[in-house]
């Protein structure tokens, strides 16, 4: 096998080079992917999309070798194949560009890139080969960095190409890119996105897998959409607009799993954030939060929304032209002094960020509100495992054993001992990131429900999703973020998913779109 | 790739049934069974006592080193920083005897307490304030403790004045209905420590930070404010250590509590304490304390195994303990 030599004028269409039948995956009886059928072939881009959850990088993984199928089976060149890892499909020729960045910063591109797979001879490297290669493969996808260069001096953009040549290194018939512009701001998409189409000229066939409906549009020769771990179809990428992708990966009707609408008095602002900077992630962002309302903030993930509340939170750096909490000016320096002015957040990552796993439930649900357990004579035990017992009944978590840990919860428990962690400081403002991320139907409805009662009482609510069908169904407005900025307003009829879509996707888009009298 | 390694959900750690907590204490079971076979005497009370006694202050210093080593950090320092604290207090009281008399020891006593929280306090700030990971911060101050104490001493000795030296020697040879007073003061520690560890806020939050620094920080608790405080109550208790130790002692020199890091560490890990923090075990912290030194007498007492090889055996104890920890993960 050589490093993909490219038929003079690769037809499009020719025989599929990596085919996949039927592929299903099942983690613990849990299954998140089944029935995929799709192929891949030379000189073509084909695109996989679908909402976070849907199991695309699921599939990803299947196809690389670093999950196997629990059914379904893997075809290349017409033979049926298996990979027992990573490194059979890389010696098959399947290269996998990593969505986020791999890369040792202290260590120089060279060895990088070789990393692992050294040239050397008897124990000996032969760092001018290896220099003169990684230089040849920089330069073929026109990257200019030095090989000399340390990784932790270049800019990012710079180290996805890096890692770009990495995975290019050796033979290479299929690459497969997972979300690859994820990280990068709008003016470092297009040269990475040139380079893609400079491979598939070269008659590599190209898995491209994204939710920037944008760049699918530009870049797909065929669009495969997945919705829940199924497979809503494959498509001409011909005539596919944004807008069409956007419904087929929503698709169905969502109408008994949100709340009700229930009518409420949406009163006057009670969180005002002005001018809000986060260095690198958002830019001059402003935004209104009213009494009894629940906001939603859509967009994909990285235009800024996480970043944006962390910087309210004093969690990273930021700047305020103002912040006003009930009219009054406001600093939160900590998550401690937010949630003591009655702002909770509970964050996107409740494995990393939001739970400790190897900690028992009750000192994971008091961890942010000691001073409700805390006595003179140190924590009250007793009280503890009353507050737990109410957080169980009154967010209905289902557990074997009130001993168990954290871990052990399903996601959906997880979720809901999170919430009754935030709430357990009685917030006036809740702020969710991702309320339903990784969890099913049962606990999505549940915490749907959930949240209207929360406006319901009088607090009010900004939700932070990836799923726009979610937003529609629960929330009043939505502010559209794109790369860092408001890039829309959306509020009434116009909340529909093309639209959220759109403004998500597309520096293009109008600024403010209105159905009339959503609220006031 | 580590997130693609870990992508199917493997069950989460830790919550095997409680072996990495009883491990330690039934390994001290066995040892003493192993010790009465190979020497009755082991089991005499004298030597039982004396083995405590013993094992007295390196206790007392790995139960401050609990709480640094739960909240995920280290300190190298200790060793360095009981030798200091004692040339400290030592140069103190001799300082006020000619005109307090025995008065100088309560006093000499707080002012161990105060260099102990002081130079804990330095540890910490260097750790947060400087942002300086805490085996190097530790590794510096160690040298810097080491060489004040040799500084202090002249390269030689410091010993405590005559005319404090008989009132002062209860507080390491005395004893109070039978039980010699650093067993006694090694158990009040401890269970102060078990107290602040179990049942307090800072407790929780020591270990939180330990566990995962993102969710403390999260969970709206100063991490800075937590570490630091860990390196204090580590100082405390190495100055309380110190504090029992002058009498046997009887000098301050430039090698006194050399390479007690080391125990210290071996200690705390075989006690089941998580070494990468966010698990903190104060009573099994204790029983390791107690098994290195019943190892170090068993090694006496027998003939099997030089004495001067006491430090290797610690040594593939504590590899030992590791290795143990990390499969009782899977």
């Amino acid at each position: 096998m050589n490093a993909a030599p490219a038929p003079p004028s690769p037809a499009r269409g020719g025989a599929p080079v990596l085919r996949a039948e039927r592929l299903a995956k099942a983690f613990g009886g849990v299954p998140v992917l089944s029935d995929i059928s799709l192929d891949i072939r030379p000189g073509e881009i084909h695109a996989v999309i679908g909402e976070n959850g849907a199991g695309k990088s699921t599939l990803m993984r299947l196809l690389s070798g670093y999950l196997r199928p629990s059914e379904g089976a893997l075809w290349m060149d017409g033979e049926p194949i298996a990979f027992h890892g990573p490194a059979d499909a890389q010696a098959a020729g399947i290269a996998l560009v990593h969505q986020e960045i791999l890369l040792a910063e202290a260590l120089s591109v060279t060895e990088n890139i070789f990393i692992g797979r050294e040239i050397g001879r008897f124990g000996r490297l032969d760092e001018r080969a290896m220099r003169a290669a990684a230089a040849a493969q920089l330069a073929e996808i026109g990257c200019k960095v030095s090989p000399r260069a340390r990784v932790g001096d270049i800019s990012l953009a710079n180290r996805q190409l890096v890692q770009i040549a990495k995975a290019l290194l050796g033979t290479h018939r299929v690459v497969i890119f997972d979300e690859p512009t994820a990280v990068l701001t709008h003016d470092e998409v297009d040269p990475l996105l040139d380079i893609i189409v400079k491979l598939k000229q070269r008659g590599v066939a190209i898995l491209y897998i994204s939710h920037r409906l944008d760049e699918v549009e530009r870049l797909a020769d065929r669009v495969t959409v997945l919705r829940d771990g199924r497979m809503v179809g494959s498509y001409e990428a011909e005539g596919l607009t944004p807008h069409r992708m956007a419904s087929l990966m929503v698709g169905r009707e969502f109408a008994s799993l949100y709340p009700v609408r229930v009518p409420r008095d949406i009163a006057g602002p009670v969180l005002e954030i002005e001018h809000a900077h986060v260095p690198g992630f958002v830019h001059d962002v402003s935004l209104t939060l009213h009494k009894g309302e629940i906001l939603g903030l859509a967009g994909m993930i990285g235009a800024g929304r996480t970043e944006l509340f962390e910087g309210l939170l004093g969690l990273r750096p930021a700047s305020f032209g103002a912040v006003r909490l009930h009219g009054k000016p406001s600093h939160f320096a900590s998550p401690a002094q937010a949630a003591a002015a009655g702002i909770g957040y509970l964050t996107e990552d409740r494995k990393g960020k939001g739970l400790l796993l190897g900690e028992r439930l009750a000192p994971n649900l008091t961890l942010a509100a000691l001073d409700r357990v805390h006595t003179v004579a140190g924590l009250d035990l007793a009280r503890e495992a009353q507050l737990l017992d109410r957080a169980v009944a009154s967010y209905d978590i289902r557990l074997r054993s009130r001993d168990a840990k954290a871990g052990q919860l399903s996601g959906g428990n997880q979720q809901k001992l999170l919430l009754a962690k935030v709430m357990l400081n009685d917030p006036s403002i809740l702020v969710i990131d991702e309320p339903t991320r990784g969890i099913d139907i049962a606990n999505k409805s549940q915490i749907y429900a959930f949240i209207q009662s929360l406006v319901q009482e009088g607090r009010s609510c900004i939700v932070i999703s990836s799923e726009m069908q979610e937003l529609i169904g629960l929330c009043d407005r939505i502010l559209v973020m794109r790369s860092g900025r408001i890039n829309g307003e959306l509020s009434g009829d116009a909340m529909t998913e093309s639209n959220v879509a759109l403004h998500a996707t597309s520096s293009a888009a109008h600024e403010k779109t209105s159905g009339r009298n959503a609220h006031g | 790739m580590a997130d693609l390694a870990a992508a199917p959900p493997r069950a989460e750690p830790g919550w095997s049934i409680g072996w990495g907590d009883a491990g330690p204490f039934l390994a001290l079971a066995a040892l003493i069974a192993i010790g009465f076979l190979v020497n009755p005497d082991f089991l005499s009370a004298n030597n039982i006592a004396n083995v405590v006694t013993r094992s007295a202050f390196i206790a007392i210093i790995a139960i401050g080193a609990t709480f640094v080593i739960s909240s995920g950090g280290l300190d190298l320092s200790v060793g360095s920083m009981a030798a200091f604290i004692t040339g400290v207090m030592i140069l103190f009281m001799n300082w006020v005897a000619p005109s307090v008399g025995t008065a100088a020891i309560p006093l000499g006593m707080a002012v161990a307490l105060v260099t102990g929280i002081a130079c804990g306090l330095m540890n910490g700030a260097i750790v947060t304030l400087g942002r300086i990971e805490p085996f190097i911060a530790t590794l510096g101050t160690m040298g810097i403790f080491r060489a004040l104490i040799t500084y202090m001493t002249d390269g030689g000795t410091v010993a405590i004045d005559r005319s404090l030296r008989d009132a002062y020697r209860p507080v390491y040879f005395g004893d109070v209905l039978g039980v010699p007073i650093p067993i006694l003061v090694s158990l009040a520690v401890a269970l102060v420590a078990a107290y602040v560890l179990y049942r307090t806020r800072y407790g929780r939050r020591c270990v939180a930070v330990g566990a995962n620094e993102d969710v403390a920080r999260y969970s709206g608790i100063s991490i800075p404010r937590v570490r630091t405080m860990a390196f204090v109550i580590q100082g405390a208790c190495v100055a309380i250590a110190a504090i029992c130790y002058v009498p046997r002692l009887g000098a301050a020199t430039p090698t006194t509590g050399l390479l007690w890091e080391l125990q210290v560490i071996t200690a705390v890990v075989i006690g089941g304490t998580a070494l990468r923090g966010g698990r903190g075990r104060i009573w099994g912290t204790v029983a390791g304390a107690v098994i290195l030194e019943f190892i170090a007498n068993l090694m006496v007492l027998s003939d099997f195994v030089s004495e001067y090889l006491v430090a290797a055996v610690q040594g593939v104890i504590i590899i030992i303990a590791m290795l143990i920890q990390r499969m009782s993960k899977r």
